[in-house]
């Protein structure tokens, strides 16, 4: 049997062929060579053959008849046998093969083999791939040679420590007693391998963890050393000593300065100094200022060393080098939660990101400017995201539409501007929105009753303009359904109205319905909102002729809405205005959630032929309601204490000018008379005045409320220059022992009244009256006032809510003491 | 730490496999597969980094080899540059102005090399010639071998 053929000989072979086939010819040649070489259990070229059998395992070939001839090689006691055989396990074997255990009692005796390479070789292997039960039954050996002075061993023993306790965590113990003075190592790789080893044991043990802390100090010394130390050729990169080791410590400090103040405050100056010493003109500098930079941010550094931490992720952000200003935006999207003032720094820098070619870079740069965007900033950042919209990849226009809709829903600044926003994003990335932006934005919309004009104006001249994208079409055709009235008598007050025809409002209608481009579910938003106009325009001949016309159309939902609709023109005619009359305000439950109006094509379904709706509410429903309710009936206006859309949410709890927002009607009502008074605190008292004096505007104070500790005085002035205006100062004092925190106070008067309550002068109102809290009152037009309280607080950790009313307050000079 | 590193040739070929976690033949052409999908298609001047399932993908390019290798969140994308550097001046060194031919001619010394450099994951030894004395070591041992054979050991 001639010698088998040299492993650069079959290397030169194999790449020579011209073809895959060719290729694999040559291969299934040369293995069935080998197959029957390892047959004859031939030893002299057992590690020859295993090592062509490698090559061809690389190049995709299956090799798993090799696996047993690599365990025979590393029995062997040739030097060359066992590198091969090693290289061969770590390639062909994994722990899913049962034979790989039979490589345990080798590994085991080359590990106390007299040449230390040999047991480097077993050591290697073993830290690469050593199953469990390899390492359950190896894990003394390792420990043993942790101990040993041999630097190359003792390396090579710590990394595979790590392996050992990934494997197996319980036997993290077992290690302890060795780690002791693995840090007084002089020895560079055992330094750096031990370092590992503590970070890895910390990581995965608190009780490791602070029993480590006390390594703070040397950790502390050793990078200062490497810092401090002239030029070592041995470690030096670029004029830096050793970065990988530099990185590691700080890794590590890192972990211990976590939560730990003492440890923080040891680490504070070393950390100063590498983050100003650093040489930043090298990729290696950078690299370890972008590690001190995370350490810098996790452990409970001074503030003054954060700032430093973040401007250097600023200047990062203004480098040339692509990676690092990647590197700069990760961090800052982790540090964003917490020190978001200091990244709002940043921020032009940020959104010029946006427009980087990198894409990597983009994505980063997208998510920080959505993280970045608050009630102060939103037009700005907004107009640099919808351009960013504009003219990104498709594989973010999801995602960037998405983050638009929630950055509008939160801080919009007026809901003309919402809209606007939203149907900029449906014109420019339309198809790429989500389902549920749809019925969002209709909700929205007719939540912004004073917009409706304006919005089905926009929506119907973008309609002429594109009908491809689906979602703009269904929100417009929904619209014109419903306002389509007002589009047609031109209304409009934002901008110039149109001059728009019934018939021309059709006939986009019914182009919808005929176009190829309009989805199933298009059509059918467009066939009810046709039917809805026949309760709003006057020509209904046209409709009818277009619902008929459908009742015979091959796609069944349509068909099915068109017959419905038939039947209700033929028989339900005297049904048809109230079923098809303006939606009602929809309530959401949640932002992001399904909301209830899942079925919010905003159609009627005929066929269940429901009674009238409600009348339509035109005032916002929320807390609101509450108050409403109480005060029995709608003869009260709420005095509405949310953060409504309309107002900037900057500070939390600021109130509404009540004289500006709510529609109050024209026409004072009559003054409530005395029998339909709801019964006060305290009835029958005599009106007798405590003060007759009109003209000195001195009402004495009265205490509105006194329950729980929680007392509320009024103190009442006149104000200048409007006699008319009254201006009442709540005091809220606290007598218990705790805070009451989270205190707001909310009002109610009846409609004649009109009421303003500015910011309260905080929301804490201290314990054991140390302090009170003071709020003001203005009340225009002041009779007779009774106003309705509403106090909500957080006492002792549990929220605490009440209610209360105050007599009829004479404001005007008599009053009634309760 | 490192889950694995992977050297291609811009047509795709695979010149070295390395893994740090116990993956399936499947999974591991799969990986392969994807690595080299992304890396090549990247532009010229783009970053270095990429994101890749739950792994930070950081690869970098030395003539017609790109050396690829995925990191878990918490380790330092600019230190695995730095990484991918050493072990290609460690070849360097060893080989003396290397090519991909001396890789594709003498893989399983790249590997050797590797192990001298990198183990589980993680750096091994920060000192280049530390590794060179090891190589030239074990070298020195297998030409024993040659020798006393009196025929090339493969």
């Amino acid at each position: 049997m001639p010698a088998p053929i040299r492993l650069r000989e079959l290397i030169r072979t194999i790449r020579t062929a011209r073809t895959q086939a060719e290729e694999r010819e040559m291969i299934q040649k040369e293995c069935a060579a080998i197959r029957s070489s390892f047959r004859e259990e031939d030893n002299t070229y057992r590690c020859r053959n295993v090592a062509k059998l490698l090559y061809m395992h690389m190049l995709g070939y299956p090799a798993h008849f090799g696996q047993l001839e690599c365990l025979k090689l590393i029995a062997s006691q040739k030097f060359t046998d066992k590198r091969i055989g090693y290289l061969g396990a770590m390639l062909l074997l994994d722990e899913r093969q049962d034979v790989h255990l039979l490589m345990t009692n080798c590994i085991k005796n080359d590990l106390n083999h007299s040449t230390q390479y040999v047991q480097g070789l077993a050591l290697c292997t073993l830290g690469c791939m050593g199953s469990s039960e390899m390492c359950r039954d190896l894990a003394g050996e390792v420990e043993k040679l942790l101990k040993t002075s041999n630097s190359y061993l003792r390396k090579k023993a710590a990394l595979c420590a790590v392996h050992v306790i990934r494997k197996v965590p319980e036997l993290m113990e077992m290690f302890l007693p060795a780690t002791k003075n693995l840090l007084s190592e002089k020895n560079h790789g055992v330094l750096h391998t031990s370092v590992v080893l503590l970070t890895e044991m910390c990581e995965r043990s608190p009780d490791m963890l602070a029993h480590f802390r006390k390594l703070v100090p040397q950790l502390v010394r050793i990078l200062k050393n490497l810092i401090m130390s002239g030029y070592s050729p041995e470690h030096d990169v670029s004029g830096i000593s050793d970065p990988f080791l530099q990185v590691r410590i700080l890794r590590l400090l890192r972990i211990l300065g976590k939560s730990d103040d003492d440890s923080s405050e040891a680490m504070n100056d070393i950390l100063a100094q590498v983050a100003t010493n650093t040489e930043t003109s090298k990729n290696v500098g950078n690299a370890i200022l972008y590690e001190t930079v995370l350490t810098i941010m996790d452990i409970k550094s001074e503030s003054g060393l954060r700032v430093l931490a973040i401007n250097i992720l600023g200047r990062f952000l203004l480098n040339n080098d692509k990676n690092i200003r990647y590197v700069a935006l990760t961090s800052l999207l982790k540090t964003v939660q917490t020190d978001h003032n200091a990244v709002q720094r940043h921020r032009s820098t940020i959104v010029d990101c946006l427009k980087d070619l990198d894409v990597s870079i983009k994505r980063r740069a997208m998510e920080l400017s959505f993280a970045l965007v608050n009630g102060n900033n939103i037009r700005g950042m907004m107009k640099e995201l919808l351009y960013f919209l504009d003219s990104c990849d498709p594989e973010f226009k999801a995602d960037c539409a998405s983050g638009v809709f929630l950055a509008a829903e939160k801080y919009a600044p007026s809901k003309r501007w919402h809209i606007d926003t939203i149907m900029r994003v449906l014109t420019t990335a339309g198809s790429y929105v989500r389902d549920d932006s749809v019925p969002n934005l209709i909700q929205l919309i007719t939540n912004s009753v004073e917009m409706h004009a304006y919005t089905v104006q926009r929506l119907y001249k973008a309609l002429l303009d594109d009908i491809s994208q689906q979602p703009l079409v269904q929100v417009a055709s929904w619209c014109i359904g419903e306002y389509g009235d007002l589009l047609v008598s031109g209304q409009c007050e934002e901008e110039e109205p149109i001059q728009v025809t019934e018939d021309e409002v059709l006939d986009v209608l019914e182009g919808l319905l005929v176009s190829n481009l309009s989805t199933p579910v298009t059509r059918g938003y467009s066939l009810t909102a046709i039917m809805k106009l026949s309760t709003r325009f006057s020509g209904v001949n046209r409709i009818k002729k277009v619902v008929s016309v459908y009742g015979s159309s091959i796609d069944v939902e349509l068909q099915q809405r068109a017959v419905e609709y038939n039947a209700l023109f033929k028989k339900y005619d005297h049904m048809r205005p109230a079923l098809l009359e303006r939606m009602p305000i929809m309530e959401k439950t949640a932002t992001n959630g399904p909301t209830e109006i899942i079925q919010t094509n905003g159609e009627t379904e005929p066929s269940a032929v429901e009674p009238k709706h409600p009348p339509p509410v035109t005032q916002p429903a929320n807390q609101a309601n509450d108050l409403l309710d109480l005060l029995g009936g709608n003869d009260v206006v709420p005095v509405i204490q949310t953060t409504m859309p309309t107002k900037p949410a900057s500070a939390g709890g600021e109130l509404l000018d009540l004289l500006g927002d709510l529609s109050l009607t024209g026409a004072p009502a009559p003054a409530p008379a005395p029998s339909s008074q709801p019964p006060f605190l305290l009835d029958g008292l005599s009106s007798q005045p405590l003060f007759n004096d009109i003209a000195a505007a001195a009402i004495p104070p009265m205490t509105a409320y006194n329950k729980n500790g929680l007392k509320i005085d009024f103190t009442f002035e006149r104000a200048n220059p409007n006699p008319n205006i009254a201006v009442i100062t709540i005091h809220a004092s606290n007598s218990t022992e705790a805070d009451m925190t989270d205190f707001v106070f909310q009002a109610a008067v009846p409609k004649t009244f009109q009421l303003q309550l500015l910011s309260p002068s905080s929301n804490v109102v201290p314990a054991l009256n140390q302090g009170s809290v003071t709020q003001v009152i203005r009340v225009l037009n002041p009779q007779k006032l009774r106003m309705r309280i509403k106090l909500t607080y957080t006492h002792k950790g549990s929220p605490v809510q009440d209610l209360a009313e105050t007599a009829a307050l004479e404001l005007h000079g008599k009053q009634q003491s309760i | 730490m490192m889950h694995f590193l992977l050297l291609f040739s811009r047509q795709g070929k695979l010149r070295l496999q390395k893994w740090f976690t116990p993956v399936t033949d499947r999974e591991k052409k799969k990986v392969i597969r994807d690595m080299t999908a992304m890396v090549l298609a990247r532009p010229a001047r783009s970053s270095n980094f990429l994101q890749w399932r739950d792994l930070k993908i950081v690869y970098k390019r030395y003539a017609s080899l790109y050396f690829c290798t995925g990191l878990e969140d918490q380790d330092n994308e600019l230190l695995a540059l730095e990484v991918l550097h050493r072990y290609v001046e460690l070849l360097d060194k060893y080989f003396g102005n290397v090519c991909e031919l001396d890789i594709i001619f003498n893989f399983e010394k790249a590997y050797f090399i590797l192990d001298e450099f990198l183990m589980g994951g993680e750096i091994l030894e920060t000192s280049k010639e530390v590794v060179g004395v090891s190589m030239e070591a074990g070298d020195i041992l297998q030409e024993t071998m040659e020798e006393y054979m009196s025929k090339p050991a493969y």
